[in-house]
């Protein structure tokens, strides 16, 4: 098959693109940030020994889970409109379902990092005289991320991935813009091509770094 | 002696759903008693100490320290305890346990001083101070800033030791310090433990070390079936046990030097 790639017709609309992938990066760091902590929350809540905590936990991350994330974007951005009395950004309702799918799956994460750490940890801490919160913020957490390094790169992998979803309902992220770009240049492959070069390029030096950080947390066991 | 006793227990139970572990026990520990407490694994020796800082809460009793009870309001309903009370009496009860239980992401200086900074509300310099002193005393002075990791099981023994210490608690409490060791640490670690109850700390000790408790302990309690079968001065318990079922405990581990 023979085809002459054009690369130029894409660097044209350079700016166009930029503008796009901080989008796309403004977008991701509210979901990571947002879907950990609420994970973090919901994981704890799950397994609480308060079972008013625990159940509406479980039924949380059980329907966010089991739901496509593309479904809760469009429900929060044409259904939920109808029933409130306000209009909802796509920025917002793409944010609220990738953070709420983030949210239901790191739970999960969290709570099995916690729940590998010796039970004596906590012994210990109680027998000191720490409370709950504190043995779980200064000993059992800090041990735990550790473990869950892995699992949570991954994690941040998958967030940064799914925000290309926030496209569908037109909020202008990369893939948003090289849907445009593609449509005005008859350049489908070089656009799609250069988005994903991009997020290659901002994702594994990531990934590396998450590594070499696992790599130097692991000297302190 | 006539003294007000530091700690009374009257009538504690635990059971743990169908198992009644701890069947009635009745102890009143005197200011500066070291009493070490022997008996088959599974009499429940652990549970026992663990009801002391309310790790367990007690099914049913009473425990009074320092003049104030703690323990069951009806009889046969274990009372919830809020967090604030269970704090306030772990820091006045220390607790070593078999296994260390250092936190592994902490210094050594990092162990000792968590409770100091965190539960006494002290500031870095006056913390660090008295993990120091506390170091000093157990002779790791030089490990500070070392990681748990890096350490012996009796140099890590003695580490939670002075983490237990550092609070200044009014009751120690020891769940078989020595049983997690190879049998050339132990000696280090019973040596600091002598060293303590020298200078007249109260201390209960669950130990399967017959000899030390003889030398160390002022008082020896048998335990067997979830009561205290024997309690007296080694020279009585040890020497001359009533009990039969103390005799035959005794006779199992006559390999014991005194
Ligand atoms: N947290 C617990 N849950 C259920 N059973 C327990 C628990 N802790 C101890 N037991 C039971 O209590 C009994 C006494 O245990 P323990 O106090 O550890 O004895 P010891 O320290 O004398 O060996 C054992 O039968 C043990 O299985
Ligand atoms: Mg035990």
């Amino acid at each position: 098959m023979e085809y002459t790639w054009d690369f130029g017709s894409v660097w044209e609309y350079r700016e166009a693109l930029w503008v796009g992938l901080t989008n796309t990066l403004r977008i991701f760091v509210i979901c990571l940030f947002a879907g950990l902590s609420l994970g973090l929350a919901m994981g704890l809540a799950r397994y609480s020994v308060r079972r008013w905590l625990r159940w509406p936990a479980a039924c949380f991350i059980e329907f966010f889970r089991n739901t496509p994330v593309l479904v809760q974007i469009f429900w929060f951005y044409f259904a939920f409109p109808i029933l409130a009395p306000f209009e909802i950004s796509a920025l917002m309702a793409a944010a609220l379902g990738i953070t709420l799918n983030s949210a239901a799956f790191s739970a999960e994460i969290f709570r099995g990092g916690i729940q590998t750490i010796d039970p004596g940890q906590w012994e210990a801490g109680r027998a000191i005289g720490m409370r709950y919160r504190e043995i779980m913020a200064r000993i059992i957490l800090p041990q735990a991320v550790r473990r869950m390094m892995p699992a949570l790169t991954n994690r941040g992998i998958e967030i940064f991935k799914m925000t290309t979803l926030a496209s569908a309902i037109a909020y202008a992220d990369v893939l948003h813009q090289a849907r445009l770009i593609a449509s005005v240049n008859f350049n489908p492959i070089e656009a799609y091509t250069v988005v994903a070069i991009a997020f290659f390029v901002i994702l594994y030096p990531i990934v590396r770094a998450t590594y070499a950080l696992e790599r130097r947390l692991a000297k302190g066991d | 002696m006539s003294q007000e006793p530091i700690l009374t227990i009257r009538g504690l139970h635990k059971s743990f759903g169908d198992n009644h572990v701890l069947r009635g026990i009745d102890l009143d520990v005197q200011q500066g008693d070291c009493i070490a407490i022997l008996g088959a694994s599974g009499s429940g020796k652990s549970t026992f100490l663990r009801c002391l800082n309310f790790m367990e809460i007690p099914s049913d009793g009473a425990i009074t320290h320092a003049g104030k009870t703690i323990g069951t309001e009806r009889p046969g309903k274990p009372r919830v305890y809020s967090e604030d009370e269970l704090t306030k009496v772990r820091q006045k009860v220390g607790m070593v346990f078999q296994q260390f239980n250092l936190f592994p992401h902490k210094t050594v200086l990092g162990n000792i001083t968590e409770g100091l900074r965190i539960v006494q509300g002290k500031d870095k310099a006056s913390s660090d101070a008295r993990a120091r002193e506390e170091l000093a005393r157990v002779g790791l002075a030089e490990k500070a800033d070392e990681y748990p990791s890096r350490l012996s099981g009796g140099q890590k023994q003695r580490v939670a030791i002075a983490r237990a210490l550092a609070l200044a608690p009014e009751l120690m409490l020891f769940d078989e310090p020595t049983s997690a060791l190879d049998p050339e640490l132990v000696g280090e670690v019973l040596n600091v433990i002598r060293g303590i109850a020298d200078e007249g700390r109260t201390m209960l000790l669950v130990t399967h070390e017959i000899g030390f408790a003889y030398h160390v302990a002022n008082r020896v309690i048998f335990m067997a079936d979830g009561i205290i079968q024997e309690e007296g001065p080694p020279e009585q318990v040890l020497k001359n046990p009533q009990n039969p079922l103390t005799q035959a405990f005794l006779a199992r581990h006559k390999q014991f030097e005194f």
